[in-house]
């Protein structure tokens, strides 16, 4: 399998080499090293309407060695990639953590906080095309849980093929989804669920669990915790493409819930390059909704400076301009409220999983 | 003056100078015992100081108080002007208002007082005693000495005492000790702050004080004398009436039209005439005749016809970097970042009356932050203490709003704050003192009007400065790419491309885009050994001029790496053809006891590089009249 896979980490390790040529004949023009790195941020993403997912736009930002910040990037993009080089040679892997660590040793390349590092590996995707995997560096833990009929078939780190059914053969807390997804690692064998219900906290996964919901309904739940990991988004893209699974998203309401459903749906605004990869744009918000705290009644907090300020934000934010998404925000605003899922609790324990979840399946047609 | 003068004319017939004295005591500038202590200082120093300008020689003056009992004081003010010949002596010290100036008009210091006679009387009055003047003029071996007193009846001298003396080490001067009653105070109103303003105005002065055995010295800043100050006639237009009848009553001319012609400035026979005729007075009138209502109609016929302005080449102002030389050499300690260029405006003149304004600003440092700026107000070159808030000086501050400048002031409006001192000085042969205690300038539009366009300008060049400031902040960042972070990554990416490190230099120079000078002061045993560093960081070959300010005329340069092109008040290099990148250095040592206070990173100036491109120096300002190096710029 590593034979195989080799091609991968030459072409990135010679994508990668193209950045430190282009400083090398900067410097001997004379000129002042510089690099374009298209922009990460909400005004430069737009929609792909073939793929329905929303992706980088054509802007792009110049780091240059003019400021001081920027020249500290340059010099650390090097030294990331002289870590890669190693990587590759030696036939290792690290977490970004670890990265953020090593990065001690680098004298005036060291990175100030991890956030800084896992944002240059970013930049460093987006340049050459290539994924963070491809560059043996792979994020801290994953852990997301996927409960449900389903049948997976691993390489584990021996090389053997596991066959594991997600639900037959797997604890109350699930199958744990590993941070390489791809084919290479992960396939999927059977696959005999009616839909895949995305949750967004472990208190509701669990509550589903216990009441055997997955066997219910059949479905495939699938722990989010909070705003998913790409490996999570990626299974999910995958379930959906490969096999068809309609995707549902269920979330507390409230704006930072929204963006997590905008996440899956249409792609993550930092890693909007990868949306191809990673977006579900099928993907149904199921709730809570707005009008569902009306509806049902729910218990409330009122809504902080800095939920409102999001709101108006995403009202800005190309992702939610559509009549569905324009109305719950306008909604949220105007009853100034928000609900986390485990208000639902106020009707009973049961009640999500025989009145709410039902109601609302049945509205998309589900159940 | 004159006014007074005439005032008390008529008074002495009624009454004594003496009770004259104590009704006035307020205008006289002795209304209370710490000012009276102030008083007597100011007109000895003052008077000292006006002889040596006018008799070339650079001041050195030495002031001495002593306690020597409760509230009573023993003052001394010595100098080496040209002395007072010995007959003139008893009417300098024992006439009350005696003295050459009270009818010409010329920008001086003794305008301001009362004369030194009131310091005597003041003495005699509060103490009893007497007081000691001892005089050498230059002719003479010996030196007079005389004990004096004034008689307060008839206001005339009377000489108690006289002997002829040696002088020990004296060719001239003047020294007067008297004994008064008074209060030694410090703060914002003393006999310190008076010699130290006084020292700022006058930095061709020496000044030394010594205060209960105590002494502080004023260095001297400069060699160059004030220019001196020129006698004009008057102008009809702004004259006292008073003034216009007594110089009448005095005229020898034999016709009014003769008088006005002769007697004032810018006034053409033809233009006499045409004021005799608005007047309605004969021309051939004998000035001696005229009576005040007449005078009263020459002044109104002076308002009706057009008179050129009066000529005002008779100030002196004490100009640019003469001002920046003495806000320093008592500021040093201070160590402020900025001097503002000083601003010598052109001369301008309100109710027939020349006159200059001049404005210094420094900024930063030690100076304190918080509270208002600190503003210091001369008049000819006398600091103004008292009355700060009736003062056109004030109201042009207040007028400004400061924050574009870079300082704080609530609401655009008042005082600024913040660590600023703000000097302005108004040069004119009538200053337009508040009242009769010339303690404030008055609110007329005209002078408010140039303070202000003086304080702009000033306040301008602090703005470029705070921009520089935080330029060179910048800058100094960028070393760190050029200097470490550039390097690294030249090495790095060979290292991956597996090619030689390759030539970093016109990288540099594109990242930095300046000229940077560096300072570094040492000091070994009384010598300074300055280093100066010249980077040219930019991408073009540059041609400079390197100029170097000493500290005091007499500062010695022991070595220098590089001979300097010139020596003089300043040091100049030429610095030829720096290639991108290159760094030049000037070491240079110099001697005549400096001390750290001395040099503070304010005295180097560049010449031939644009100001934005200029990080570490400041541009050569414009007035100082040095004959320039051809300047091209390479390629």
């Amino acid at each position: 399998m590593k034979e195989k896979y080799k091609d991968r980490y030459e072409d990135a390790l010679n994508e990668l080499k193209g950045i430190a040529e282009k400083f090398y004949e900067q410097l001997e023009d004379g000129e002042v090293p510089n690099m374009r790195i298209p922009t990460r941020s909400k005004s430069n993403i737009e929609l792909d309407r073939r793929e329905g997912v929303w992706k980088l736009g054509d802007s792009k930002t110049r780091r240059s060695a003019k400021k001081l910040k920027s020249a500290r990037m340059l010099l650390r993009t090097l030294y990331m990639l002289e870590l890669i080089q190693d990587m590759i040679e030696e036939d290792k892997s690290s977490t970004l953590r670890e990265m953020y660590y090593i990065s001690e040793g680098w004298d005036k390349a060291e990175f100030s906080k991890q956030s800084e590092s896992d944002s240059l590996a970013e930049d460093m995707e987006l340049v050459t095309g290539c994924l963070r995997e491809d560059f043996k560096l792979r994020p801290e833990e994953d852990g997301a849980r996927l409960i449900g009929d389903i049948t997976v078939e691993e390489v584990n780190r021996k090389g053997e093929i596991r066959e594991i059914n997600c639900r037959d053969d797997v604890g109350d807390s699930g199958y744990t989804i590993p941070y390489n997804v791809e084919s290479d690692k992960v396939t999927f064998g059977d696959v005999n669920v009616d839909f895949l219900i995305a949750i967004e906290t472990g208190g509701m996964f669990d509550r589903l669990v216990e009441n055997g919901f997955d066997e219910e309904a059949n479905a495939l739940l699938v722990h989010l915790k909070g705003q998913p990991a790409r490996a999570t988004r990626r299974v999910i893209k995958r379930l959906s493409e490969e096999e068809d699974v309609p995707v549902v998203v269920f979330t507390d309401a409230d704006p930072w819930s929204f963006r997590i459903f905008a996440s899956v749906a249409y792609g993550a605004i930092n890693t909007a390059y990868l949306s191809d990869f990673l977006a579900t744009p099928t993907a149904e918000y199921i709730g809570i909704t707005a009008s569902d705290i009306m509806t049902y009644d729910l218990p409330t907090d009122k809504l902080s400076k800095n939920d409102r300020k999001a709101l108006e934000q995403e009202l800005e934010d190309p992702r939610f301009d559509t009549d569905f998404w324009k109305e719950e925000i306008e909604t949220m605003l105007d009853i100034n409220k928000k609900a986390e899922q485990q208000a639902l609790a106020k009707y009973g324990l049961d009640y999500v999983t025989d009145t709410y979840l039902p109601e609302k399946l049945e509205q998309m047609g589900l159940m | 003056m004159a006014s007074i003068a005439e005032e008390l004319a008529e008074k002495q017939q009624e009454i004594s100078v003496g009770e004259f004295f104590e009704r006035n005591k307020h205008i006289l500038g002795f209304d209370s015992l710490t000012k009276s202590l102030v008083t007597a200082v100011k007109e000895g120093v003052d008077n000292s100081l006006d002889a040596c300008e006018e008799a070339e020689i650079l001041p050195e003056i030495k002031v001495k108080i002593e306690e020597v009992n409760d509230r009573e004081y023993k003052i001394s003010v010595e100098d080496n002007g040209p002395g007072i010949v010995k007959r003139k002596v008893p009417e300098v010290f024992g006439k009350l208002l005696y003295g050459s100036r009270f009818h010409e008009i010329s920008q001086s210091r003794g305008q301001q007082g009362i004369g030194v006679s009131a310091v005597v009387m003041y003495g005699q009055l509060t103490t009893g005693k007497a007081t000691l003047v001892r005089s050498k003029v230059k002719e003479k071996d010996y030196a007079n000495e005389m004990k004096i007193t004034l008689d307060t009846k008839n206001n005339e001298p009377e000489v108690l005492d006289e002997e002829v003396v040696i002088w020990e080490g004296k060719d001239h001067g003047m020294r007067f000790e008297t004994t008064i009653k008074g209060l030694l105070r410090r703060g914002r109103h003393s006999v310190f702050e008076y010699l130290k303003n006084t020292a700022i105005v006058n930095p061709h002065a020496r000044i030394e004080y010594v205060r209960n055995g105590n002494t502080t010295v004023f260095k001297r800043a400069t060699d160059q004398l004030p220019e001196k100050t020129k006698a004009v006639q008057p102008h009809l237009k702004g004259i006292e009436l008073g003034t216009l009848a007594k110089m009448a009553k005095n005229s020898k001319r034999r016709t009014l039209k003769s008088f006005l012609k002769h007697e004032f400035s810018r006034i053409s026979y033809s233009k006499a005439e045409e004021i005799c005729e608005y007047a309605g007075i004969d021309k051939k009138t004998n000035p001696g005749e005229l009576e005040v209502e007449d005078c009263k109609d020459i002044l109104k016929a002076a308002e009706k016809v057009k008179l050129m302005a009066p000529k005002t080449d008779c100030l002196s102002p004490i100009k640019g970097m003469l001002i920046k030389k003495g806000l320093k050499n008592v500021l040093k300690g201070k160590h402020p970042d900025y001097y503002a260029p000083p601003t010598t405006r052109d001369p301008e003149v309100f109710s027939g009356n020349p006159f200059q304004v001049e404005v210094g600003l420094v900024y930063g440092g030690d100076l304190p932050k918080d509270g208002p700026i600190n503003v210091l107000r001369f008049a000819n070159r006398v600091p103004l203490m008292y009355k700060k808030g009736g003062c056109a000086v004030t109201s042009a501050i207040k007028n400004i709003d400061w924050r574009i400048y870079g300082l704080d002031q609530r609401g655009g409006k008042g005082m600024p704050k913040g660590p600023a001192v703000v000097l302005v000085h108004v040069a004119s042969t009538r200053v337009p003192f508040t009242s009769e205690a010339k303690e404030a300038i008055a609110d007329i539009p005209e002078v408010i009007d140039e303070i202000e366009k003086g304080l702009r300008e000033c306040a301008r060049s602090l703005r470029t400065h705070l921009n520089r400031e935080k330029k060179r902040k910048k800058v100094k960042k960028k070393f760190t790419v050029v200097n470490d972070i550039l390097p690294m990554i030249a090495e790095k990416s060979a290292q991956i491309v597996g090619k030689e490190t390759p030539e970093l230099s016109k990288s540099m120079t594109k990242i930095m885009g300046v000229v940077y000078v560096d300072k570094n002061y040492e000091w070994d045993n009384g010598v300074c050994k300055i280093d100066i560093e010249i980077m040219n960081y930019t991408p073009k070959e540059k041609d400079m001029n390197l100029f170097f300010e000493k500290p005091y005329p007499e500062t010695e340069l022991l070595s220098s790496n590089e001979e300097p092109a010139h020596q003089g008040d300043h040091l100049e290099w030429k610095l030829e053809s720096l290639k991108p990148s290159e760094k030049r250095k000037i070491s240079i040592e110099f001697d005549g006891g400096l001390e750290k206070d001395d040099l503070d990173g304010t005295d180097v100036y560049i010449e031939g590089i644009t100001e934005t491109k200029l990080i570490g120096a400041e541009p050569l300002p414009d007035d100082w009249d040095i004959e320039l190096a051809e300047i091209k710029e390479g390629q």
